[in-house]
């Protein structure tokens, strides 16, 4: 009578206690050694796994930091003493100037540029590019559906007149929007640069011209202009390249379509 | 030969896990939002069905049928399974990282998909041995990762749709997935017997 109890219950007790032994005796024997700096790192981080940083989580980004992967200050919510705090434990330094913010290559506002055709279709980005290249005459510009705003965790970027716009002292650098832009003109750059083209068109100068006003056209005023000569022309869209410029902006003065633009963050001011 | 192939056929098109016995929903729903999260999960779901089932089938006849314990299957299984499942987790962490990292996080969710306790039970009802417990399981794996790819597939297509408001979500997946299940009741009877 009672053995009918006893069996199963010692049959599922000792097959319980079997596995709970194996996997004791498991995870010693392949035990994997975890790097003490991602503990460290994982220890200082917020812990909100908000993804931010455009990882999966804060393990991730503590493994791709110690990595070399991520950058020490990719960490939205930690803010300037994360940063401390992990060059510490890192022992490297941070050039706390060297904060990568997005910029919109485009300029091209319902104002500016010209439409194809009305499109009133789902408001996504995405859906209005796969039609046709989008409604806007530039095949290359800002659509304008807000993809990058609604991905944006931090509310930097808002809508203006069909163009998006950066807030810098919000952005921090996660890259969501540069994931989420169906026409890939969203670019990471230092905030320490004032000034950008906010052109990404390839086409000729004169179909520039013809579908928007402060498209670069490739005249190639600004490269000869530039005393540092960091402005090069790949075709008929000039580039700033950031390492050289020194925010003269003699540029700027010389750009017929107006399409080298002045960002200005908290962190640098010039005064002129 | 036959027999064993119309197994894992059947198992993969007529007795489809997912479509046509609803197990595993949960998952079927739960990941297979991207084509690329539903084939982690599928792949984690073959994986560990098939090495269960072979574990299973050994517990089943060595230590409950041997004593006479049959009734305790359900119970044992799930210790079984749970107990593989970490001890895989634990093995793949260390020898085979790569594959450990595109897991993720849908090896410990397995322990508690009911289709991994399902076809060790179906095993035992119909009295498989060992090698056709494992096709059979192979089978039903690959049919989960048939569905999970089908679906994924068809929701991926749902979000770029112009839905009804009271429809978006949840609903219309739940009406894609009948209409998907119905599809694969086309299927009942392609192996006569």
């Amino acid at each position: 009578m009672i053995q009918e109890i006893l069996i199963p219950a010692s049959v599922i007790g000792s097959l319980g206690l079997l596995f709970g032994v194996g996997l004791a005796y498991a995870s010693k024997k392949f035990e994997v050694k975890v790097d003490e700096r991602v503990a460290a790192v994982r220890e200082a981080l917020p812990g909100a796994n908000c993804g931010g940083c455009g990882q999966t989580g804060c393990d991730g980004f503590a493994e791709g930091v110690v990595a070399g992967t991520c950058p020490v200050n990719g960490c939205p919510v930690g803010g300037t003493e994360l940063v401390e705090r992990l060059s510490e434990i890192l022992g490297v330094k941070v050039d706390m100037a060297d904060i990568k913010v997005a910029r919109v290559m485009c300029a091209g506002t319902y104002s500016n540029c010209l439409n194809k055709f009305e499109y009133s279709g789902i408001r996504d980005c995405t859906a209005a590019a796969n039609l046709y290249g989008g409604p806007s005459a530039c095949s290359y510009g800002c659509v304008g559906l807000g993809n990058c705003a609604r991905a944006c965790p931090f509310g930097a970027i808002v809508m203006e007149n069909g163009l998006a716009r950066v807030i810098e002292s919000k952005c921090t650098a996660c890259t969501k929007c540069v994931a989420a832009c169906p026409k890939k003109i969203i670019k990471m750059v230092s905030n320490s640069k004032e000034y950008t083209v906010k052109c990404s068109s390839l086409d000729k100068g004169g179909l520039v011209r013809k579908n928007c006003s402060v498209g670069c056209i490739g005249c190639g005023k600004c490269s000869k202009v530039c005393p540092t000569g960091t402005i090069t022309l790949h075709g008929t869209l000039a580039e700033i390249i950031p390492d050289g410029c020194t925010n003269c902006g003699e540029c700027i003065k010389v750009c017929p379509t107006k399409s080298i633009q002045r960002n200005r963050c908290g962190y640098v001011v010039n005064v002129d | 030969m036959t027999e064993l192939i119309i197994i894992v056929m059947g198992a993969i098109l007529v007795e489809n896990f997912v479509l046509a016995q609803f197990l595993g929903i949960c998952p079927f729903l739960g990941v297979s939002k991207k084509l690329s999260t539903a084939l982690g999960m599928s792949g984690a779901v073959v994986f560990v069905m098939t090495i269960a089932s072979a574990v299973t089938w050994l517990v089943n006849k060595y230590l409950l049928v041997g004593l006479g314990l049959g009734y305790l299957q359900t119970i044992a299984f799930i210790l079984v399974i749970a107990a593989l499942v970490q001890f895989v987790e634990i093995v793949l962490k260390k020898l085979i990282p790569p594959l450990y990292r595109s897991l993720g996080i849908y090896l410990p969710l397995i322990t508690t998909n009911c289709a991994v306790l399902g076809v060790a039970l179906i095993n035992v009802k119909r009295d498989y041995d060992l090698l056709k417990s494992v096709l059979y399981s192979m089978g039903a794996g690959l049919g989960f990762t048939l569905a999970l790819v089908l679906f994924a597939g068809v929701r991926e297509r749902i979000e770029q749709c112009d839905i009804p408001e009271s429809l978006k979500g949840l609903p219309i997946s739940l009406i894609a997935a009948a209409l998907v299940s119905v599809a694969f009741f086309g299927f009942q009877g392609l192996f006569s017997n």
